[in-house]
């Protein structure tokens, strides 16, 4: 099995999520992850969902996910050539005694602290998943009371853009 | 132009703008507003039937007989999940409808209100799309969406759920509206490489076969495709979706391949070095065992749904398009190349098993009757130009059997959903659509009790179809697999007919038909006929068969075709391969 990275471009409308989470769930497909929000343009929201499968159910993945009719667009970002980005939220013990080595690993982690209690801190770190995953780690031994994980986020490097086809289409209707 | 009024009436013209003629519907709390308008409109006839999923499946048989979208209408909550059933069944055999229900009011939704279902939530999986509105500005637009949804691309059916209180809204109507559809845009021309490719193959092969679907029909292409087979000189097998789509009476048809299939196309198909799939999904009752299906053959998968192409058997050649174009451009390509295979040994080895193993069945030495006996003389007496629309079972196995189709759409049935209880209300939905032709259900017993009470709309509405119950006094399939498969140990299957609950003829005269009874072999001709000399009102026939009638031949479900018996511990002889 390889992760493959989609980024689904769906109309913004009610119920899409529903279409697509439900699809995944038919076939018979697990859905690492998936974040969705709107893009730069109101009538379009964007999905990137990771997915853990063969090139060939893969395949299936797409096709099926491209005969919702509130899908525009799919396209499957290499990851060689993306940015990935999730943001982790977590809140881990610190008292007066072990603050400063927290403070330290998240200044070497390029998070950022904040909230600040008096036996604990709240630290936000974005990142791709192996850094948040080495964060997590290093940061354990002093106990990690609460943690919240984004899904994925991903978009493709150089000039480009994957809206730019799919807003044409929608102009079209207009 | 644009007009003020309800939303209701906007439903209403909607509807009349699209091309409607029959809704089958059953009026309720939440659609009641728009039945109100339909009272008074002289393009569209509603037909109240007595059960939505009867309906459905009207809207089915008259989409299939008519090749228009089928139209069903139902309330809120039960009236909409008693739609599920024709909604599923229409999904996996692709057939165009659109279901219209009403849902409580749009403040409401989300309540637990009285009769609420989240029927758009529901039919989720089992729709090509489907729709809530809330707002009536939207209704017309919507409904021209759903239509042409519903019969473009891949046909499917589509669900338009609309919230009470937008009925009885006011609202402004204009037509046509502008669809908003920038997602769906379905792919109809074939790639000219991929053709070339394909007719490369097609010269190449030794041992082709057209594996024809219900794709073809769907796409009106039976003409195309007899050009196509008498052209390239290739032998053709019909699926159960696909009956008459290629002549039964023509020389190059091997019959129907799958699960009950002849022993010559399921041969064909698994001694192929070349498989044409037209319309075809590669479906687990055609291929039996996936991993032993059509070892030797290379694939050419032409389908306008791209997702049917390599979900099952990897494609050699993929064409994406509407068989229409596919067939269209094969034909071009193939006179092109000039190239024609030499197919000779191929046929002599096909035309050896439709010789040595024909379709056959066992007669009763008690003198009762066949089953397939009773499919035989109804073929010959009602002959090709009629439409059969059967149920699910045994007697839809013996009907694709030993009815001879000839016309393309001829036999309706229930594929890929197997959906007990379809053959009378979708022979009324065609005959319906069809009035001037002669339809025949043919039924089982167990499905006629399943939904039956469609009789009583046929008989009010003047639709007179005739129905063959095929009265085995058993639910017969699942009666043959516990013959087969589970040491004769009949668990529920036994319908008591000998009791004659309920009396089949009896039943039919309570509903205003006519109702009849054949128990010998020698009565079947008189019977059929007396059933085709009345016209006026629907006539049951209770064709009262031997119980340990089976569907022969038969593929175990899960082994592989290869090991296809052709009657109890009977195996077909193959020729072995030559290569």
């Amino acid at each position: 099995m390889s992760r493959h990275t989609l980024s689904v471009l769906v109309e913004n409308k009610p119920g899409v999520l529903a279409r697509v989470s439900a699809l995944f769930s038919r076939r018979g497909f697990n859905i690492d992850s998936l974040a969705v929000g709107p893009t730069e343009h109101d009538d379009i929201s964007r999905m990137t969902i990771v997915v853990s499968v063969e090139e060939l159910p893969l395949e299936q993945v797409t096709k099926q996910l491209n005969k919702l009719v509130n899908v525009l667009k799919i396209v499957e970002l290499d990851t060689s050539q993306a940015v990935q980005r999730e943001l982790m939220l977590i809140k881990v013990k610190a008292d007066a005694d072990s603050r400063s080595h927290v403070l330290e690993l998240v200044q070497l982690f390029r998070a950022r602290c904040v909230d600040v209690a008096a036996d604990a801190v709240t630290i936000e770190v974005t990142g791709t998943p192996d850094k948040l995953e080495a964060f997590v780690k290093v940061l354990e031994p002093f106990g990690i009371k609460e943690l919240v994980q984004s899904g994925m986020v991903a978009i493709g490097r150089g000039a480009r853009s994957i809206t730019d086809r799919s807003l044409r289409a929608l102009d079209r209707t207009a | 132009m644009s007009e003020r009024m309800t939303g209701a009436q906007a439903l209403v013209r909607a509807l009349e703008h699209v091309g409607v003629d029959t809704v089958f519907g059953i009026p309720g709390g939440a659609i009641l507003p728009a039945y109100d308008p339909l009272y008074d409109s002289a393009k569209v006839r509603h037909v109240l039937v007595r059960h939505e999923q009867g309906a459905g499946h009207a809207a089915e048989g008259y989409a299939q007989a008519t090749g228009k979208v089928g139209v069903c209408m139902a309330t809120s909550g039960p009236g909409a999940t008693n739609l599920v059933t024709p909604i599923a069944d229409a999904y996996m055999d692709s057939v165009p409808i659109v279901a219209i229900t009403g849902q409580v009011a749009s403040k409401s939704i989300g309540t637990d209100a009285f009769q609420e279902a989240d029927i758009s939530g529901i039919t989720m999986p089992i729709t090509k799309h489907n729709f809530l509105i809330t707002d009536p500005a939207d209704i017309a637009r919507t409904i021209m969406e759903a239509f042409h949804i519903a019969s473009t691309g891949r046909p499917g059916p589509v669900l338009v759920d609309i919230a009470k209180d937008a009925l009885q809204a006011e609202t402004t109507f204009s037509w046509p509206p502008t669809m908003q559809l920038p997602g769906y845009r379905p792919v109809t021309r074939p790639h000219s490489k991929q053709i070339r490719e394909a007719a490369k193959l097609i010269a190449e092969a030794r041992r082709p076969v057209l594996y024809v679907g219900g794709g073809v029909h769907k796409a009106r292409a039976s003409a195309e495709l007899i050009r196509l087979a008498e052209l390239t000189r290739i032998p053709v097998v019909t699926t159960l979706m696909a009956r008459g789509t290629f002549p039964d009476s023509h020389p190059q048809h091997m019959g129907m391949p799958g699960m009950h299939g002849s022993v010559s196309a399921v041969g064909a198909l698994q001694q192929a070095d070349l498989l044409i799939g037209l319309g075809v999904r590669f479906d687990d009752r055609v291929t039996g065992q996936l991993s032993t299906f059509a070892p030797h053959a290379k694939i050419v998968h032409a389908d306008i749904d791209p997702a049917e192409i390599s979900k099952n058997r990897h494609a050699d050649v993929p064409i994406v398009g509407d068989c229409k174009e596919v067939i269209g451009d094969l034909i071009a390509a193939v006179e092109a190349a000039g190239l024609q295979g030499d197919y000779d040994d191929w046929w002599t080895v096909l035309n050896g098993y439709k010789q040595t193993y024909p379709l056959g069945y066992e007669e009763f030495e008690d003198g009762s009757l066949a089953p397939q006996y009773v499919m035989e003389r109804l073929s010959a007496i009602v002959g090709p130009d009629a439409y059969y629309v059967a149920g699910v079972g045994q007697h839809q196995m013996w009907a694709s059997q030993f009815v001879q189709y000839e016309q393309p759409g001829t036999f309706i049935n229930s594929g890929g959903a197997g959906t007990m209880g379809f053959a009378v209300p979708a022979a009324m939905g065609a005959k319906m659509g069809r009035p001037d032709a002669v339809v025949w259900a043919i039924d089982g017993d167990g499905c006629f009790q399943m939904t039956n009470q469609e009789l009583a709309t046929c008989a009010l509405e003047g639709v007179p179809v005739k129905i063959a119950v095929i009265n085995n006094g058993n639910l017969g399939m699942v009666r043959q697999w516990q013959t087969l498969f589970y040491d004769q140990r009949y668990s529920n299957t036994d319908l008591q007919a000998t009791r004659r609950i309920p009396d089949f003829v009896k039943l039919a005269e309570a509903y205003g038909c006519v109702g009849l009874r054949c128990e010998r072999p020698e009565d079947v001709d008189a019977t059929i006929k007396k059933a085709m000399e009345i016209n006026d009102v629907p006539v049951v026939v209770d064709f009262v068969v031997h119980q340990d009638a089976m569907v022969w031949p038969m593929v175990a479900a899960g082994t592989s075709n290869d090991d296809i018996k052709i009657a109890r511990d009977m195996a077909p002889k193959w020729e072995s391969d030559d290569e």
